[in-house]
């Protein structure tokens, strides 16, 4: 609440010293603008920046860390009943004094004697601080915001070059945005490389890498959890190839022949047509591919083959039967199918955006040597497109390998070697969401093998993106 | 020898060339044919999913309302102890009372009726006196859905046909339900309750209100950071940037977020905001941020691309005339390129709103009853409501699900049209 009333002040007293401050240098300057270095706007610009920038960086940063702050001031001296517990006891401990000082629901700990006067004592500590970093920040702001100001405003004179120094500004901000993105992959890397460092620590790289046994149920108990076995991830790299190859078995014929049909054959009306249609397709979330799959697909498919199962039964295919009377909604065969219509428009649009870059005289040439355009797609189109073609199927399958929402709710738990398509299999995504979905501590191993799950993830996407956008690169400028 | 050859030769020639482009006519008709059903076949998942989910999700439209008159007791409800009262039972009593059906010692029969009477109009007779404890001794009336079980019924999804042990309700209380209908105390109509209501353990009081807000609130923030980001970062890589190592680095780096499994975002979220920064656990603001880093390298290259149609005449001739190249980029080249970067903002929004994966790594799986309190409070979105609810065991939660996308997919179509027609009216070729 705090914060936004300082913002707000902020806001308005950097308005009135562009105002005062465009005044002072248009009198200065005897009222026109011929006689100054910029435009009477960019004074005030730039007195506005120093009264309310750094101010209000400040107050950002105190609401953002100020909780943090005020947690790491209390455990200082910690009073000596405290300070005798265990490192969690303590956590209790800090915790209830939070939830005390802002009136919220503690633990159900009692404390007493020696205790509960170390959790009054800490409370009243705790709403101290509080109020001195919330006041302290926001009077440095003040301070900061009025001295900017004084110094800006003795500065400005018309001879003063203000735009260079505002657009200097601008720059500043330019480069902020531009290393956000570097920023978020560091991010990325930083966290999953970190994260999965402590991970490694507690289970071998080569017993995830390479271990055939699932089971991360088993490490719910603290003295098995380095146990060998239960966080063997070849199980679901298994799953996650099996769902991705039917996926691109459905995706990969039908995305690349609507793709020939839309570039080559199809009228203008029927791609206006078509093509938003498949837009369409490309822009349902895949939560909604997913209840379809769970739903709708899998009941199907399951009755199918039970049908199938009965008709068979009792003939010389009897154990087949048997096995398809068994069978459960979540095979891998459903999540494949629904991920593979998922991808059609995403290999139909990345297709369809190659074959338009092969150049008209090559069909023309293949057209005029007599060739019909069944032959001259075959012969000419596509040869020349391959190396795209199968940089778009990379990056299907890049995507297809990633996608989470479709396997979590159609695919199973169940962590297991197959390559039988009617068989319930895990994948890689659906064991990061069940692993951090429950409510565990962010320390077991249980929650860090999403890490490192998610690092293998990541590292497997990244290199087919690599690929795949290296192989568009080469390929455009072939062409260009 | 020759003489008889070369007359037979001849024909055979052609003959061979027509029977070969009479198979290479039909090979291109089985081509063409080949894309044709392959568009077919796209185009019937798009209209079997559609039509697949508005057939699950219709009903959810219709609600069935309960309205009853209900005589306060002042032997069973106390002043003092207003909240002590079982008023379900109080409702079930006299309700059964109207049926002409009386209540045996165990109260088995005012059970069974309380199965079909949802505890909505309980709380709200709660809610009643305790504002106005006059009422108390009074006769008041009360409108409020019929139990799940009993609007499945009402919509014909379970049928009497059923054998009685396979339904959870059994042939009394379809009789009740029947006899209730007939007496004018039930009534169908549009369920305003799924849109203007939250989360609910119970499945008749369920409805999208509080998830669409949490979703508003989230894109809120995506778009008040991702936006102004990506553009001012996009804008420094077209026009100011040096071309060099560094600028490439930062274009394949950009390219491979784009790219990045969103999941792998959710663990960025969990790791870097929630554990590190402390921000609150499944609060529209982590979400928010999450999903600003996901649309971030979405809204940089829509944005370049639109710059770069911008013709360089345009810079040159503002340049030409005295302005800075900030003053060029701002005032000349960005306005020109807005309606290009509206569009693809518009549509990384669209794809953030529709994202499930990341969301349920940063907690916002949980169950919130009732509207988000704040940017920093617990809060769900229409997505993961869908998850939530595609999740819970009970039978009327199916249609639910189904309808709650109906409404998700609406306002991702509202979204996309809007980016169309921006596109559209603003569009400029140079």
């Amino acid at each position: 609440m705090l914060t936004w009333v300082a913002l707000l002040a902020l806001v308005l007293f950097s308005g009135t010293t562009y105002v005062a401050a465009r005044r002072k240098v248009s009198a200065a300057a005897g009222g026109s603008p011929r006689n100054m270095h910029s435009l009477p706007g960019y004074y005030g610009a730039y007195v506005a920046l120093w009264a309310g920038a750094p101010a209000a960086l400040l107050v950002l940063l105190a609401a953002m860390f100020g909780g943090r702050l005020e947690d790491a001031l209390l455990r200082v001296q910690p009073p000596a009943a405290v300070a005798q517990l265990t490192p969690a006891e303590q956590q209790v401990f800090f915790d209830d004094v939070r939830a005390t000082a802002h009136n919220l629901q503690a633990s159900e700990t009692s404390y007493e004697g020696p205790m509960q006067a170390a959790l009054q004592a800490k409370t009243a500590q705790a709403r101290q601080l509080e109020a001195l970093i919330a006041y302290g920040s926001v009077a440095a702001a003040a301070v900061l915001a009025l001295s900017g100001v004084f110094l800006a405003l003795r500065r400005i004179r018309p001879d003063f070059r203000a735009r260079n120094k505002v657009e200097g500004w601008v720059a500043g901000l330019f480069i902020v945005c531009s290393v956000t993105a570097i920023l978020t992959t560091v991010g990325i890397v930083g966290s999953l490389v970190w994260e999965s460092l402590r991970f490694f620590h507690a289970v071998p790289l080569q017993d995830f890498l390479l271990g055939r046994e699932w089971d991360p149920q088993i490490a719910m108990r603290s003295d098995q959890y380095a146990s060998k076995g239960a966080f063997g991830a070849v199980p679901l790299f298994a799953g996650t190839f099996l769902i991705m190859i039917i996926a691109m078995i459905v995706a990969a014929p039908i995305g690349l022949f609507s793709a020939i049909y839309l570039s080559e054959y199809a009228g203008g009306l029927s791609r206006a047509v078509v093509k938003p249609l498949l837009e369409i397709l490309a822009g349902v979330p895949t939560v909604v591919y997913g209840f379809f799959a769970a739903l709708t697909v899998g009941p199907i498919f399951r009755s199918g083959f039970h049908a199938l199962g009965e008709a068979l039964a009792g003939g010389p295919l009897n154990s087949l039967a048997l096995y398809l009377m068994s069978v459960q909604n979540q095979m891998a065969l459903v999540a494949g199918a629904v991920m593979g219509i998922m991808l059609i428009p995403f290999v139909s649009s990345l297709s369809d955006d190659i074959i338009n870059s092969v150049p008209q005289a090559l069909r023309d040439g293949s057209l005029a040597m007599g060739a019909t355009r069944s032959e001259t797609v075959k012969k000419v189109v596509l040869p020349a497109a391959l190396p795209g073609i199968m940089a778009a199927m990379l990056l299907a399958v890049s995507r297809a390998v990633g996608e989470t929402m479709i396997v979590t709710m159609a695919a199973g738990l169940q962590a297991k070697m197959t390559i039988n398509p009617l068989d319930t299999v895990t994948t890689v995504t659906v064991q990061i969401v069940t692993l951090l979905t429950g409510d565990q501590e962010f320390d077991s191993p249980k929650t860090l093998a999403a890490f490192g799950l998610g690092l293998t993830l990541f590292v497997v996407t990244f290199l087919l993106n690599i690929i795949a956008l290296r192989i568009v690169q080469k390929y455009r400028e072939q062409y260009d | 020898m020759t003489d008889a050859a070369l007359p037979t030769a001849q024909p055979s020639l052609r003959q061979t060339v027509e029977a070969r482009l009479k198979r290479r006519h039909a090979e291109e008709l089985r081509f063409r044919f080949y894309g044709r059903a392959a568009i077919i076949v796209a185009l019937l998942f798009l209209a079997v999913l559609v039509g697949r989910i508005v057939a699950q999700g219709y009903t959810t439209f219709v609600d069935y309302q309960l309205s009853l008159p209900v005589y306060v007791d002042p032997a069973r409800v106390q002043v003092d102890d207003l909240s002590g009262a079982n008023y379900d039972l109080l409702i079930a009593d006299q309700t059964l009372a109207r049926l002409g059906e009386k209540d045996d010692e165990l109260g088995t029969q005012s059970g069974k009726l309380m199965e079909l009477i949802s505890t909505d109009l309980g709380f709200q007779v709660l809610e009643k006196v305790k504002a106005d404890h006059s009422l108390i001794g009074k006769t008041i009336t009360i409108t409020g859905p019929v139990r799940a079980d009993g609007q499945l019924y009402y919509k014909g999804q379970m049928k009497r046909t059923t054998d009685e042990s396979e339904r959870k309700l059994d042939n009394q209380q379809l009789a009740w339900l029947d006899r209730l209908k007939a007496k004018g105390l039930v009534k169908g109509g549009f369920n305003f309750g799924f849109l203007t209501k939250s989360d609910s353990t119970e499945p008749e009081q369920a409805g999208v209100l509080g998830a669409i807000v949490g979703s508003a609130m989230m894109l809120l923030v995506t778009a008040s950071l991702a936006i102004p980001v990506g553009v001012l970062a996009a804008t420094y890589l077209e026009e100011f940037a040096p071309k060099g190592r560094w600028s490439d680095l930062i274009e394949v780096n950009i390219n491979n977020l784009a790219a990045v499994p969103s999941i792998v975002y959710g663990l960025l979220g969990l790791a870097v905001f929630i554990n590190w920064l402390g921000v609150p656990r499944s609060s529209p603001l982590v979400g928010g941020l999450v999903m600003a880093l996901m649309a971030l390298p979405t809204v940089i290259i829509a944005t370049r691309s639109a710059l770069k149609a911008v013709p360089p005449s345009i810079r040159e001739a503002a340049l030409g005339v005295g302005a800075s190249r900030t003053q060029t980029v701002f005032h000349h080249v960005l306005p020109l390129a807005m309606p290009g970067v509206m569009t693809g903002a518009i549509l990384s929004l669209a794809h953030a709103l529709g994202e499930t994966a990341p969301l349920l790594m940063i907690g916002m799986i949980s169950f919130v009853p009732g509207v988000p309190q704040g940017f920093t409070g617990a809060a769900t979105v229409l997505p993961v409501q869908v998850f939530i609810w595609e999740n819970a065991s009970e039978r009327a939660f199916e249609e639910r699900t189904a309808a709650a996308i109906l409404v998700l997919l609406t306002f991702m179509i509202i979204m996309n049209m809007a980016a169309i027609l921006l596109r559209r009216r603003f569009e400029r070729r140079w």
